[in-house]
């Protein structure tokens, strides 16, 4: 498998690494993550009995949004799990990252796993539930298999079980595996797939703060998201919030991949320019000129290398350029790539992936594939143009879950952006630039 | 309450509705598939798009819950735009072959793609072909149809209690499927034609036979179990070409059985008999009508005068109308004889006389849904009863505790909180413990009729339980199936689950087990309903008469012990077989009537709940078939009976139930005296026979159903036993066991059921294979026969 | 038996992780111990999880069919899959692909004539910046896979 080489001498993920901060990628054991000073914001909690409230009051401070890729505010999330709820309620860590350039969660889960376990301890202690799962990616086993051993060495550090670290405080985690299916990433999706069935995101509302596994309050958030507690609680959430930007709060983990010398996860602060993040993953491969970067995971708008290069990484930044920070990966196409085949791929993906269960998704993702495919094959024509747009409208924000826009919003941007492109295979009958990919 | 407006119009919702509920509420139409008012919400096909005020998308109408001040439009240009958008994306991979669709003409799809559809189609991609399935022999697939909808998954999970059909892949390539080589065997699964919006689910016997625009609708009523389903039964040139549901919340909700579904090919069977027959001089020959009444006439009239009125019995199936009923009784009366009965199938009359009305459900229908705490005593519900079952199965998932005693442990499909599996011959002693719990439970004293009875029971474990649940219910029952109605000591079950039932302060009631179990007692047609009185089916089988006049009754299958039935009728001297079918009477009758079965006559049905439920005939009767009732007033006026003069089939109903046609008043379960002094014995020597009469044996239609005979529930009987006498009889796999009764044998295959009690051989009745055995419970021999050296049939 | 007394402890010690009456949540890791002992899922394996964890035989079935890393037909005893998604195509994952394709001469979805390789195109496998990946018989996740890297696997796979 082997480690890729450390781009920065000791902090595998960069200078500003406070999630990821001193790994070398072999020190993931408890024993090392305590010499990091990990479990101590669980340990303080405790000690001092720090009323759950107080904690999602940190949360909300620190403007942490979630990093599974809708971006929600975690502390207004956190608080509208039902407190006097009589029954059980559940706590889920979605590590089932599968959305095409996200990377990130499996490094944290390959390096730093008690940061997860502590983060998710203290999640269900501000919330009051007493159980959680981590769902796993299944395509990424040694990492569950990692996880399997975190836990057992957690549990036996005394911070799961029954009366954690002496206190009256229980938690029980567990790892829950998937197997090939990008749509368990939704969190529907997932609760579906973790009681047993097949992944078909539910309509909401309910949300799964009402009505989640088995039926109970549910709070769902991602690996990173998790990750990001610990140190929220040790330094406050105000100072998380000003290593970002105003509800922005804190750095994140960019999964740089694609045509840049050193692909890679990359922990900065939020606001941080894209040049500078570029830069980090030791810029354009072979010299190359950049062309268009796909910032926040497959289902985002692509958006083109002068837009890309005045952004900056953060939510609000992204959006106002006409995409979207999503999961925080960052797809790198240099100026030799053919932009249809590009959008082909994806498309694609989104057909493969499509649970099937609604019809706009179902009868939509196939019918882009098919366009995109018989353009790319030369036997487009200029209508097409219209049929994609007009499909992928009646796709957007008519199907169960956002899938369906996940695969409207490539067509959409790739044709806004790169028209051009998709003409020259209709006249030409092949494409622009030189077949890479 | 919430406000919402819908198309501008005002109107009060209660909380928890969905839009979907409001626009149905106000008679607005929003198309839809996924959504079906039974089923869970899916909200999976997306048609039903409307816009709502604020909301940035159209929200799915189906699945949006009313919010106070909501304001909802169905027609709006996004609304319209969003269901256009979805009625595109469906139709691009939908065939276009509604030309030879048998859902062409009420297909959902179909019309609201005239609606919904544009004229042209943008889609020039290829199309998505999806391989048809093997269901079974009633369900046909074209499964390239299939618009995803999954209301017939879901129907199974939800309604049918069984999860047959599922659907597999995922995206584009997911597809409705039974579990590799497996047909849907549910007895509720026709309702997926129903269910299903296009035609990827249809009839297969009705296959291609029919356009839904050639066929005339007319309103009809079951004639199988006692729920008196409603249908709508579609008729071409004078034939009845299919059954569909017709709604009735308070019976059959929206569904039917597949019994009461399918059961029609019977009635367009080759056995139908055509003309009246005579036998003469040993040959069958077809004759006038003239000439078989009068001949019918004379005989009964030489008979009664040779032999006296007693001479005479009159027998009929609990499946005939009350106004056949009615007649058949005041025939027999009119010619001296009390001998008249419709309750062929029990065996233990010692409650005839303490009967103070019919026995019946005890409760509507509807309320059976409502009960929190249920006994049921002898019963295959789902199969006996499918949709009293489907109602049952409703309540327990919503908490309701059942529990049973019965002789064997089928797979009810739904939760069975207790259960006593015991010999049918401690039944009796098992109700007994329970009451006897139940009793100490309520701190009242043992009711005094059954005192002495009740003192040398000891309480089980099994029936504590099913005491204190019973005892702990707020609106409990028990009922008595038909196998309790069938058993030997029915009287000792019927008085005890009355008593129980009055000191757990449960309900008490029969699942009556046929169309008019409950009729038949309103007609009279019981030897102790009128003057003069007479012999029971029973005896009057035990006890051979001169003459016998069936109606309906196929001897060997429609009895409680078909040998001495058959026996009887062939050394009578005369048998007058009135019959929509000409079938094994011809061994042992006179005369064969054609009588039309009931699409073919007016009549009327009293359901298990008591209510009449009158219906005419929808197609006229077959060649020179004759409705029962006027066969029988015109014997009347051949022999000159009086107050045999009715023109219609409503004048003899209103003379049975008055103009108001209201038969509440006559429905009684409770027996007038009890005194049990002691129960018969729990132990039987010697192997004891368990017999049900299987789903599609009950009747002489649905026996004559080509589809339904080839389901997995009519496959031919098996002598069930568990492990020990399986082993004792020295059986090995493959082999078959020869089961003798009363003389008679017959040769099966054996199988083991280890939920069976000791000393037991399950086999069904009412199965020609089974015919010449005795009573349906009663003692018998078993012994092997190897695998090599079987008997052929 | 359809499954050993060792899957079988696997599976109990998974199903500990749910509810009592949810034992249903176990079928994911059912389903992969059973393959992992089998190969893959015959309709006799389904219909066995199905009956151990109390599930209706075709929702096991839906499971199985519905995530794509369960086999419901026999593959070679080496199960390649190499992830062609656009991070990775970008980063060689097409000339891997290529490179695989001509070296066991089938294409995705094909098994070799010997029964030793099944070749598969997976979807992401969120491990993008390690392209191109490979998945080894569903657990073992091969980065970095230049040909030369291929060949050095192919040699081991016997
Ligand atoms: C198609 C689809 C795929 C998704 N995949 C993931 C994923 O792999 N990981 C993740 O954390 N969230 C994913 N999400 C987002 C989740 O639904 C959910 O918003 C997130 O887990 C919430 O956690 P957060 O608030 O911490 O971000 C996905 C959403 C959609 C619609
Ligand atoms: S949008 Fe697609 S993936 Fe999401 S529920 Fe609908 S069909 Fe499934
Ligand atoms: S009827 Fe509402 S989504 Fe199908």
């Amino acid at each position: 498998m082997g480690l890729p080489v450390p781009p920065f001498a000791t902090d595998l993920f960069g200078p500003e690494a406070i999630i990821m901060k001193g790994l070398n990628g072999l020190n993931w054991r408890i024993s090392d993550y305590e010499a990091r000073g990990g479990y101590q914001a669980l340990r303080k909690i405790l000690a001092e009995k720090i009323p759950p409230e107080q904690i999602v009051n940190e949360v909300k401070k620190s403007a942490l949004r979630g990093r599974g890729g809708a971006g929600f505010p975690t502390g207004l999330k956190w608080s509208f799990m039902p407190r006097q709820f009589p029954g059980r309620k559940y706590l889920v860590c979605n590590s089932d990252e599968g959305e095409p350039g996200t990377f990130k969660d499996r490094d944290l889960l390959r390096y730093n796993p008690h940061i997860v376990i502590e983060g998710m301890i203290i999640a269900g202690y501000a919330m009051g539930t007493p159980v959680g799962y981590n769902y796993i990616h299944g395509e990424i086993w040694d990492i569950y298999e990692r996880f399997e051993e975190a836990l057992e060495e957690a549990r036996a550090a005394g911070y799961l079980g029954k009366n954690i670290l002496g206190s009256d405080f229980g938690f029980e985690l567990y790892a829950h595996h998937g197997y090939g299916a990008y749509i368990c990433g939704e969190e529907t999706a997932l609760l579906e797939s973790l009681e047993g069935k097949k992944g078909l995101p539910r309509f909401k509302p309910p949300f799964p703060a009402s009505y989640g596994l088995y039926g109970k309050p549910t709070t769902i958030n991602n690996t990173e998201t998790f990750a990001a507690v610990p140190w929220i609680i040790l330094n406050g959430g105000e100072e998380f919030l000003n290593l970002g930007r105003p509800n922005n709060g804190g750095t994140k983990i960019f999964s740089v991949s694609g045509d840049v010398a050193r692909p890679g996860n990359y922990e900065v602060r939020l606001g941080t320019p894209f040049e500078k993040l570029l830069e980090m993953a030791g810029g354009m491969k072979d010299g190359r000129k950049l062309k268009a970067c796909i910032p926040g995971g497959s289902s985002m708008p692509v958006l083109p290398a002068h837009i890309m290069m005045e952004t900056d990484m953060d939510y609000d930044s992204i959006a106002k350029a006409g995409s979207m920070l999503g999961s925080g990966a960052v797809i790198i196409m240099d100026e030799t790539r053919c932009m249809v085949r590009c959008l082909l791929r994806l498309s694609y993906f989104y057909f493969e992936e499509s649970c099937g269960q609604c019809t706009p998704c179902r009868e939509g993702t196939g019918w882009l594939y098919r366009m995109v495919d018989r353009i790319e094959r030369g036997r487009g024509k200029p209508e097409d143009f219209d049929v994609l747009n007009s499909v992928s409208d009646n796709i957007a924000g008519r199907t169960i879950c956002a899938l369906g826009d996940a695969a409207a919003l490539p067509v959409k941007s790739f044709i806004k952006h790169f028209r051009g492109e998709f003409e020259y295979h209709m006249e030409h009958k092949n494409c622009l630039v030189p077949d890479y990919v | 309450m919430l406000e919402i407006e819908v198309n501008g119009k005002l109107l009060e919702v209660p909380d928890g509705a969905t839009i979907m509920d409001a626009t149905n509420q106000a008679g607005v139409y929003v198309p839809h598939f996924c959504y079906h008012k039974k089923l869970s919400i899916a909200a999976n096909c997306r048609m039903c798009l409307v816009q709502v005020e604020k909301a940035p998308k159209p929200l799915p109408a189906c699945a949006t819950p009313v919010t106070n001040g909501m304001k909802v439009f169905t027609h709006s240009e996004q609304a319209v735009d969003a269901q256009k958008g979805v009625m595109e994306f469906l139709l691009i991979n939908h065939p276009l072959d509604c030309p030879i669709c048998d859902q062409g003409g009420e297909c959902q799809l179909q019309d609201l793609a005239v609606g919904y559809g544009a004229s042209g189609s943008r889609y020039e991609e290829p199309k998505r072909v999806v391989t048809d399935k093997n269901l079974g022999p009633l369900i046909s697939t074209d499964m390239t149809r299939c618009i995803h909808c999954t209301r017939c998954v879901r129907f199974g999970q939800e309604i049918a209690g069984i999860m047959e059909l599922g659907m597999i892949g995922r995206g584009e390539h997911a597809e409705i499927i039974t579990f590799v080589g497996k047909t849907v065997d549910s007895e509720l699964s026709g309702n997926v034609i129903d269910l299903c919006p296009v035609g990827a689910l249809t009839s297969k016997p009705f296959r291609y036979t029919a356009r839904t625009w050639e066929l005339t609708r007319k309103a009809s009523v079951s004639p199988h179990c006692g729920l008196g389903s409603n249908l709508t039964v579609q008729v071409k040139q004078n034939r009845v070409m299919r059954v569909l549901p017709r709604e009735n919340e308070a019976i059959n909700e929206c569904w039917l059985s597949d019994k009461d579904r399918f059961s029609y090919e019977g009635l367009n069977s080759e056995q139908r008999l055509a003309r009246p027959m005579l036998k003469r001089g040993g040959a069958w020959q077809e004759v006038e009508w003239q000439v078989a009444l009068e001949h019918v006439a004379n005989e009964l009239k030489r008979i009664r005068d040779q032999h006296g009125g007693q001479a005479i019995g009159g027998l009929a199936t609990p499946h005939q109308t009350l106004e056949e009923l009615h007649l058949l009784q005041k025939f027999i009366r009119g010619l001296g004889s009390g001998n008249v009965d419709f309750r062929l199938r029990q065996s233990d009359f010692s409650t005839d006389g303490k009967l103070k009305g019919a026995p019946w459900l005890g409760m509507k229908i509807a309320e059976v849904g409502k009960l929190d705490r249920v006994l049921v005593v002898g019963s295959t519900l789902r199969k006996d009863h499918p949709l009293l079952a489907h109602r049952l199965r409703q309540a327990t998932k919503r908490g309701t505790q059942l529990s049973v005693i019965n002789p064997f442990d089928d797979d009810l499909l739904m939760r069975v909180a207790h259960k006593a599996i015991v010999a049918p011959a401690a039944m009796p002693d098992m109700l007994a413990q329970v009451l006897n719990a139940a009793a100490r439970i309520k701190n009242a004293p043992l009711p005094e009729a059954v005192r002495s009875a009740l003192e040398r029971v000891t309480v089980s474990e099994s029936a504590q339980r099913i005491a204190a649940s019973l005892a702990s219910g707020q609106n409990a029952a028990v009922f008595l199936g038909n196998l309790a109605q069938h058993h030997p000591h029915a009287g000792e079950l019927h008085a005890l689950a009355q008593e129980l039932a009055a000191v757990t302060g449960a309900r008490f009631g029969f699942l009556g087990e046929a169309s008019n179990s409950v009729g038949g007692y309103i007609a009279g047609a019981v030897p102790f309903a009128g003057v003069p009185a007479g012999m029971n089916a029973s005896l009057m089988l035990a006890q051979p008469r001169k003459a016998y006049l069936l109606l309906g009754v196929e001897a060997e299958l429609d009895t409680h012990d078909p040998q001495q039935a058959v026996a009887a009728l062939k050394s009578a001297e005369l048998v007058v077989a009135m019959s929509p079918y000409q079938h094994r009477a011809l061994e042992y009758a006179h005369v064969l009537l054609p009588v039309a079965p009931f699409t073919e006559t007016a009549g009327t049905f009293i359901n298990a709940e008591g209510t009449a439920q009158s219906f005419s005939g929808v197609v006229a009767p077959l060649g020179e078939t004759r409705p029962a009732w006027k066969v029988l007033r015109v014997l009347g006026n051949l022999l000159g009976l009086a107050g045999f003069d009715h023109d219609s089939a409503e004048e003899v109903r209103r003379e049975v139930l008055g103009a108001g046609a209201d038969a509440s008043g006559k429905l009684e379960n409770r027996l007038s005296a009890i005194r049990l002094d002691a129960l018969a014995p729990a132990q039987a020597s010697g192997l004891q026979r368990i017999a049900e009469v299987p789903i599609y044996s009950t009747d002489a239609i649905v026996r004559r159903s080509r589809s339904l005979q080839q389901t997995r529930d009519a496959a031919p009987p098996v002598a069930w036993m568990n492990r020990a006498l399986h082993e004792r009889l020295g059986l090995r796999e493959g082999d078959h066991v020869r089961v003798r009764q009363e003389g008679g044998e017959a040769v099966v295959p054996a199988a083991i059921d280890d939920r069976l009690p000791a000393d037991c051989i399950r086999l069904a009745a009412a199965r020609p294979e089974t015919a010449a055995l005795g009573a349906m419970f009663g003692t018998v021999g078993a012994e092997r026969v190897a695998a090599q050296r079987r008997v052929a049939g | 038996m359809v499954l050993s007394p060792d899957a079988l402890a696997k599976i109990d010690q998974a199903v500990t992780k749910y509810p009592p009456d949810q034992r249903q949540s176990a079928v994911m890791a059912a389903l992969t111990i059973a393959q992992d002992e089998k190969g893959w899922l015959s309709t006799e394996t389904m219909d066995f999880v199905a009956q151990y964890l109390g599930m209706p035989p075709i929702a096991v079935y839906e499971v199985a069919s519905f995530y794509t890393m369960y086999d419901i037909k026999p593959v070679g005893k080496y199960k390649l899959a190499i992830c062609t998604n656009l991070p990775c195509a970008l980063q060689g994952a097409n000339v891997a692909a290529e490179h695989l394709k001509n070296k066991l001469g089938i294409g995705f979805n094909e098994t070799t004539a010997d029964g030793l390789v099944t070749l598969r195109e997976g979807e992401c496998f969120g491990a993008c910046g390690d392209a191109p990946v490979l998945l080894l018989n569903d657990k073992r996740m091969c980065c970095a896979m230049t040909p030369d890297k291929l060949d050095a696997l192919l040699k081991d796979l016997t």
